[in-house]
């Protein structure tokens, strides 16, 4: 176990100092662009303004509100602590709703719909491919071709092929949207039956999007495991056949472990495009609103809040990675 | 050199993935040529026309008419115009009159046209059929016997001084224009986007602007990745700890964070293709620099680098030719899934509406913005948005497929 809270705290500590460089590329980005970043909002918000006066307040609020007027570093204190607040500012495009009042609102789409789908298509994906490893054959020759075919397609493409054929021609599913637009969100069985059938198509685009990838790469990884000396030799010594392919596919999966850790980040970022195609209410559809309105608080609250999101879930997968594999505790053992 | 691009040729998927790219290439550099219509300019006057043969009216009846006389031709009009909502309220009204169900088929135009020609009444009266509904049945039977007529049509045109119609011409159901005779014809073998431009012509400049975007991403991105990983993996120590410190900070943080902040910083006016391309670049060259360093740690300690080091050649020429070579493969395989993945960013970026200004050329990303900001999926326009999708999908088919098969040539443990 001591070897395991070593890795556990090395893993925290580079937790922290990610979570403290994220921040600092949040702020400091916007502020590295040449101009005075808020004459720009204010010249953007202001667009259509007649009084002098009223573009001079909004000038005035902008630059108390980022405390441009500051020097950097106790700008860089004030937006930490306004972050650890909760006080991300007032959005432009949805005045006068905060800033966390429409995160929050939207960031719960986004964790029920994105992770159990990326668990799910990884779960699904490493079978598929540990099986065509395994069988070969007829199985290697449908499943591989498909999977390449299927991780080629970018996560829009995607959602816009499944929601045309089961949502526009079929019509089984809703087209866009969380749930019914005729409904107001209650915990009646209406609106819960009809926010599992808005479910159904981003989910399966997402699920099926990264099938693809992780059945391509457990396959090469387990063919590389069954050629390897170790199986030979098991082989050689009579071993069962059933007991080997246990040790090959568990030798296998641990870098598809690492690769879910390291990919986290790019299909959390398909994903929010997917979202935008099917109007689903989370996080993607708030970048696209923002974007569209302007809104530069909601875009950089959005940004921090997917950064965190991506950070935790990098870091529980690498915790239990050091659970999964006993070589993490053995090397932090010594 | 010869003897690798012998054997990387020999491998059936780097060829198919070749091909098809080339193809693409091939396409966007010749189309150009041939139609040297703008991409942006907009043509139709409305949304989404749907794809097929243009013939201006106007010219087509100026031009000489032939007679054809064809049987199925009167019979082919009417169905043209008879929508699908009124065969089946003729289908009601028949078997209210009394036929049966099973007899009538609303497919069948001439059968339908019979059995409505021989029981219609306007004077009959069904219980429960309100007064519009039986208003209608009048108007589709006028409508009906007006399609039915033989009589040609009437072209007139208005006198200068008395504003008279004068007949000038009469156009008769037998008449037939040769296409190649009208003047203006426009094909439009994608139909029009939702600004009214043609969308092949459009999909082609796309698709090269895209293919640019990807190899400045990419050429952008295996740059600084090689520059970084070569110089982590060769000096090591202090550099190394660095640079692996950045590398480590910038696989965590999402590409598509930086990316959306950074495009938006730099604001719609600046943001051109290349520009984009630029930030994509910057933000992907992570991967390179990690997978470099592996490398160049495990050749680093190799006898002929020594060799080199105790012959007392300089860090660049060791650097040049005595690890460069062993990771070139390498480095081209990393290169190629940039450029598949900058195109992907791209296209993900300008859907959440921060791609290159929309002025200037279209890109496959900014393709597909619009047809999703115009709900093109959800009013059937396929021709808007699902060539988009193909091209990009088989961009990506073909680089992987280019990768793999590299893969397999410089790596034996993966071959079949």
């Amino acid at each position: 176990m001591k070897g395991y809270r070593k890795y556990f705290t090395n893993k925290l500590i580079w937790f922290s100092i990610t979570l403290v460089a994220a921040f600092l590329l949040n702020f400091i980005l916007p502020r590295l662009m040449p101009g005075d970043p808020v004459a720009v909002i204010t010249q953007r918000v202001a667009q259509g303004m007649t009084s002098q006066t009223g573009v001079r307040a909004v000038y005035e609020e902008y630059a108390t509100l980022f405390g441009t007027n500051k020097p950097i570093h106790e700008q860089f204190f004030l937006y930490v602590k306004n972050v650890l607040q909760g006080n991300l500012g007032t959005s432009f495009s949805q005045y006068p709703r905060s800033v966390s009042d429409v995160i929050m609102s939207s960031l719960w789409w986004t964790l029920a719909l994105q992770f159990p789908a990326i668990i799910v298509g990884w779960v699904i994906g490493n079978t598929l491919g540990a099986l065509a490893a395994y069988i070969k054959k007829g199985f290697d020759k449908v499943i591989m071709p498909v999977s390449i075919f299927a991780s080629n397609l970018p996560a829009f493409g995607m959602a816009v092929i499944l929601l045309v054929i089961f949502g526009v021609q079929l019509k089984w599913f809703p087209t866009s949207g969380g749930y019914g637009y005729d409904l107001i969100p209650n915990l009646s069985w209406n609106f819960i039956w009809s926010v599992i059938v808005h479910y159904q198509l981003p989910f399966w685009s997402i699920v099926l999007i990264s099938i693809g990838g992780q059945a391509i790469g457990m396959r090469s990884m387990s063919i590389y495991e069954l050629n390897a000396d170790y199986v030979k030799y098991a082989r050689f010594l009579g071993i069962k056949d059933g007991k080997i392919i246990g040790y090959v596919f568990r030798n296998a999966m641990l870098p598809q472990i690492t690769g879910l850790a390291l990919s986290i980040g790019t299909m959390v970022g398909g994903a929010l495009v997917a979202e935008i195609i099917f109007s689903y209410p989370g996080l993607g559809s708030t970048i696209l609103t923002a974007v569209m309105g302007q809104d530069y608080p909601l875009i950089s609250a959005t940004t921090l809040i997917i950064t965190i999101m991506v950070l935790i879930a990098t870091f529980l997968v690498e915790i239990l990675y050091g659970v999964v594999d006993p070589r993490i505790k053995a090397a932090q053992a010594d | 050199m010869k003897h690798t691009l012998r054997q990387v040729f020999r491998s059936p998927k780097f060829v198919i993935g070749f091909a098809i790219f080339m193809a693409m290439l091939l396409t966007v550099i010749i189309y150009p040529l041939i139609i040297t219509a703008k991409p942006l300019a907009i043509l139709g006057q409305g949304t989404f026309f749907e794809p097929g043969i243009y013939v201006n009216v106007y010219d087509s009846i100026a031009s000489q008419p032939y007679t054809l006389m064809l049987d199925d031709a009167a019979e082919k009009r009417i169905a043209s115009k008879l929508a699908d909502d009124d065969r089946i309220a003729m289908k009601e009204w028949l078997v209210l009159f009394g036929i049966p169900e099973n007899e009538i088929d609303t497919t069948d135009t001439e059968k339908l046209l019979d059995q409505w020609n021989n029981s219609y009444d306007s004077t009959l009266r069904f219980q429960g059929m309100t007064s519009a509904k039986r208003k209608y049945y009048v108007r589709l039977n006028d409508a009906l016997q007006g399609l039915l007529s033989t009589e040609g049509v009437i072209i007139a045109t208005a006198n200068a001084e008395t504003g008279a119609l004068e007949e000038v011409d009469t156009v008769v159901q037998t008449d037939y224009v040769n296409v190649g005779k009208v003047a203006n014809v426009r094909v439009f073998p994608l139909g029009t986007d939702n600004f009214g431009r043609d969308v092949l012509t459009e999909l082609v400049s796309a698709t090269r602007t895209s293919l640019q975007i990807g190899f400045i991403a990419g050429s952008v991105a295996t740059l600084i990745g090689l520059t970084l990983g070569l110089l982590a993996g060769y000096i090591g120590g202090i550099v190394d700890d660095i640079i692996m410190f950045i590398t480590n900070l910038f696989t965590v943080i999402p590409g598509i964070v930086l990316l959306i902040l950074i495009s938006y910083s730099i604001g719609q006016e600046q943001r051109g293709a290349t520009t984009v391309a630029v930030v994509i670049g910057f933000t992907s060259w992570v991967w390179t620099a990690r997978a470099v360093r592996a490398q160049v740690v495990s050749l680093r300690n190799r006898d002929h680098v020594n060799l080199s080091k105790l012959s007392g050649h300089s860090i660049p020429h060791i650097i040049l030719t005595d690890i460069l070579p062993y990771i070139a493969s390498y480095v081209v395989m990393a290169m190629i899934l940039q450029i598949s993945s900058g195109i992907l960013a791209e296209a993900g970026l300008s859907i959440l509406g921060l791609g290159p200004k929309t002025t200037e050329v279209p890109t496959l990303g900014l393709m597909m913005n619009w047809a999703m900001i115009y709900s093109a999926h959800i009013m059937g326009k396929w021709w808007a948005y699902f060539p988009v999708v193909i091209v990009i999908a088989l961009i990506s088919f073909s680089m992987n497929l280019m990768n793999t098969g590299l893969d397999q040539v410089f790596n034996p443990a993966l071959r079949d």
